[in-house]
């Protein structure tokens, strides 16, 4: 089982995403979670794995990104986290490169669990794009230079969630997707990567919704795909028109998980469907009720799907028919998604819960392990990034590289 | 070197600093900034000139702060960074000539923005932790709510060390002091706090944020399926409220009837007059009397749909339900003419069913941009 378990680990990352090690948004190549150039990433923690831990301005629940030798991190500070960083570190050693702050123009009320850094930055390789809570939006090159600014809650005043709003943007192209979901001016909008204007702008559902885009290949066609409680969209990027549609609601805080043309979309359970470019209804695969993810986002590792319910118990399920194949707990409660380190050898998975306590799950066995633990002793809900062989970590006041 | 002459749109600045040969001027570096229009027009032109604004001299660092004056939110953030970057270059390179003496000017003058003049004191800070230790609690009657919130937080840390030390009566005039320049809603709640529970006083709180307490209500009317945000029921058609007029309600005709709020919070509960309902529609309205003509700004906590009106004149509205709720939630600005305004609140309660989805309320307040209550002339005592 292994062996098979293995070889379909190669033939999926060949498509799941890019080869590259950089992490250039949330949950990494195409929102995967999963890396494959940490061959040599450690699986037995020790004190010694932290290579380098340092303090962070402010608070944040967006995890790292990282191109080449930078990482690039958000933060929120200040009585009412009016305080905006966007700040750039070495991988090598967290010596900080450059900072850049900039004063919130949006609403900064949120949940006291969430802050107004809850999105992750999405990134093209040479531009890094940092959305917050407040609907400011910033677009920076590599050595901090500023590209563009968006303060969309001016432009769109009700555009606000009042316990904050976390759906990361994605690069497709050169088109920026953002969903500011909300119950009451609820869109969806593509933009220029290089000016910042609006390619398109859509409604969406009146609803609170904390996902983030996917991106979906349909016949070597990129097609971005909106979750929310009614479903989930397919967009083509550069226009914003509709391509599929599945209308049978989803969750609106675990983001659904691509792989090709099939997308696992925490709906009523988890729910595999067949995407389309003809803009008909999507094609369901399967659905299965008891594989329900909690907050964390289910991930895709070869021919398995990975789950984690709100009681912190991890599930195991065949990806071509939903069928469930193990089970193991975990020690919860998660906020963060887990990730995978997935090369030659036996592939890895990587949780954090919200206690801060980072979990390795050997998942080669008949049913997963956890084979290692590490207690970061703060609270983190930030998703880890992967990038060269070391994880990323994040809390509200230090950002760690552990390998 | 050259001299250039630094322009914004109400006056003149000169300053001396190196130009990079490929900056027309920097006052056209500026106005490019601040003309970024809605929706991201202009950001291109914008970057251009950021890009040469940021390779100025120390020189430079002052007249930026002082363009912030006529600048909008966006263009604010871009000025700010050029400033930040052109300031941690210097203190890098050459930290003597850094013109902290000239920024602590511009921090001292209270014409400026508040977010600029706090931006002073954080260049001042991030070199000279000294110097702002000193400066800090001079803000305390500063009509930047962050430079008072600093200043206000040296006198609470004064107030707990009277308090450990059993020290209570200068505890409480320290802290007294703290709360009557206090304009930020968690310190006040704090200060209260302590001096409530710890040093037994009794507080006028409503009074000192400047809470709307007196209210006529009328309802409930409709809001089945969330209809009622968009429904135009008879207190808003009215050109102006007939506090004797008869409406069509949900179940029933309703009438106005006279409310009033004794919470420290200012929190106008529909729920207490109608018993807690679901889909519903409630109205609140009352008259607030200003000394002047003067610009002001509405202050909303709420945590259901709702609308507001100013003198007749629609504000702003909003059909979120139950996603949170805080002090100063929302600020609208609006202009106080002198004598009798009118406000008049919608608040919509929706189909759900938990607990945390039966408040039916709003608190409001009438205050300046630095957050200091303004009180209506014929304000009546709070209890």
């Amino acid at each position: 089982m292994m062996k098979s378990f293995i070889f379909s680990f190669c033939l999926i990352t060949t498509t799941c995403g890019s080869l590259r090690a950089d992490w250039l948004n949330f949950r990494g190549p195409s929102g995967s979670g999963i890396s494959t150039e940490c061959a040599e990433l450690t699986t037995k923690f020790t004190p010694e794995s932290i290579t380098w831990k340092i303090p962070l301005p402010g608070r944040g629940l967006g995890s790292p990104v990282v191109i080449g030798e930078k990482i690039i991190i958000t933060a929120s500070s200040g009585p009412e986290q009016t305080q905006l960083h966007v700040l750039c570190f070495s991988t090598k050693d967290g010596s900080q490169f450059w900072e850049r702050k900039f004063w919130a123009t949006g609403r900064t009320m949120c949940h006291e669990k969430t802050c107004v850094a809850a999105p992750t930055p999405a990134s093209d390789g040479k531009t890094v794009f940092a959305l917050f809570s407040s609907n400011d939006l910033v677009a920076l090159d590599l050595e901090g230079n500023i590209k563009w600014m968006r303060g969309l809650t001016l432009d769109y005043p009700n555009a606000s969630n009042s316990i904050g709003l976390s759906s990361s943007p994605i690069v497709t192209g050169d088109t920026l997707v953002v969903q500011i979901e909300n119950d009451s001016e609820s869109f969806a909008a593509g933009l220029d990567t290089a000016s910042g204007l609006n390619r398109w702008k859509i409604d969406r559902p009146k609803a609170a919704n904390w996902t983030s885009p996917v991106l979906v290949t349909v016949a070597a066609t990129e097609i971005a795909a909106l979750q929310s409680s009614k479903g989930l969209l397919g967009v083509q990027p550069t226009t914003g028109s509709s391509i599929f549609e599945y209308k049978f609601g989803a969750d609106t805080i675990a983001s659904s998980v691509a792989s090709g043309d099939t997308i696992y979309i925490p709906s009523n359970g988890l729910t595999a469907v067949k995407a389309t470019s003809d803009g008909a209804e999507v094609t369901k695969i399967w659905n299965e009720g008891s594989q329900r993810p909690a907050t964390a986002s289910p991930i895709l590792i070869g021919d398995k799907i990975f789950t984690i319910n709100g009681a912190g118990v991890l599930t195991c399920g065949n990806a071509p028919n939903g069928e469930r194949l193990w089970r193991t707990r975990l020690t919860g409660p998660f906020s963060a998604s887990p990730v995978a380190a997935v090369s030659q050898g036996p592939p890895h998975l990587y949780i954090v819960n919200e206690k801060g306590l980072l979990q390795c799950v050997d998942l080669s066995g008949a049913e997963g392990s956890v084979v290692s633990q590490l207690d970061l002793q703060e609270t983190i809900l930030a998703t880890p990034s992967l990038s060269d062989n070391a994880l990323y970590l994040r809390s509200d006041k230090h950002l760690w590289r552990i390998r | 070197m050259k001299r250039k002459t630094f322009c914004i749109i109400t006056g003149v600045l000169t300053f001396g600093a190196m130009l990079p040969a490929e900056i027309a001027s920097v006052e056209e570096a500026v106005a490019i900034i601040q003309k970024i229009a809605p929706e991201g027009a202009g950001s291109t032109e914008a970057a251009a000139s950021w890009q040469s604004l940021v390779k100025l001299n120390e020189e430079a660092i002052v007249p930026l702060l002082k363009s912030m004056d006529h600048s909008g939110p966006v263009a604010k953030n871009w000025i700010r960074s050029a400033v930040e970057v052109i300031f941690s270059r210097i203190t890098k390179e050459s930290p003597a000539k850094l013109p902290l003496a000239d920024i602590e000017a511009f921090l001292h003058d209270q014409k400026h923005p508040s977010q600029a003049r706090k931006l002073a004191f954080d260049l001042i800070a991030s070199v000279d932790a000294a110097k702002a230790t000193e400066l800090k609690p001079k803000f305390l009657n500063d009509p930047s709510p962050e430079l008072r919130l600093g200043a206000v937080e040296v006198l609470m840390g004064e107030g707990q060390a009277l308090i450990d030390q059993g020290k209570t009566a200068e505890a409480t005039t320290v802290l007294q002091s703290a709360l009557n320049s206090a304009r930020d809603p968690a310190q006040i709640k704090e200060i209260a706090k302590q001096l409530k529970e710890k040093l037994n006083q009794t507080l006028d709180l409503p009074t000192h944020f400047g809470f709307l307490m007196q209210w006529q209500m009328a309802g409930p009317f409709d809001n089945t399926g969330r209809s009622g945000f968009n429904t135009v029921f008879g207190p808003e058609k009215a050109p102006s409220i007939d506090l004797n007029a008869t409406f069509p309600g949900k179940v029933m005709d309703v009438k106005w009837r006279p409310y009033s709020t004794t919470d420290d919070y200012g929190m106008v509960d529909f729920n207490q007059p109608y018993n807690p309902l679901k889909e519903v529609t409630g109205y609140a309205y009352t008259t607030f009397e200003s000394a002047s003509d003067q610009e002001a700004e509405l202050r909303l906590g709420c945590k259901n749909a709702w609308k507001i009106w100013w003198n007749g004149a629609f504000v702003f509205g909003r059909d979120e339900y139950h996603r949170g709720m805080r002090i100063d939630q929302y600020r609208l600005p609006i202009q106080l003419k002198k004598g009798s305004n009118t406000i008049l609140v919608k608040v919509c309660q929706d189909e759900q069913e938990k607990d945390w989805t039966k408040e039916w309320q709003f608190q409001i307040r009438v205050c300046d941009s630095s957050g200091t209550a303004i009180l209506s002339t014929d304000r009546k005592p709070t209890r």
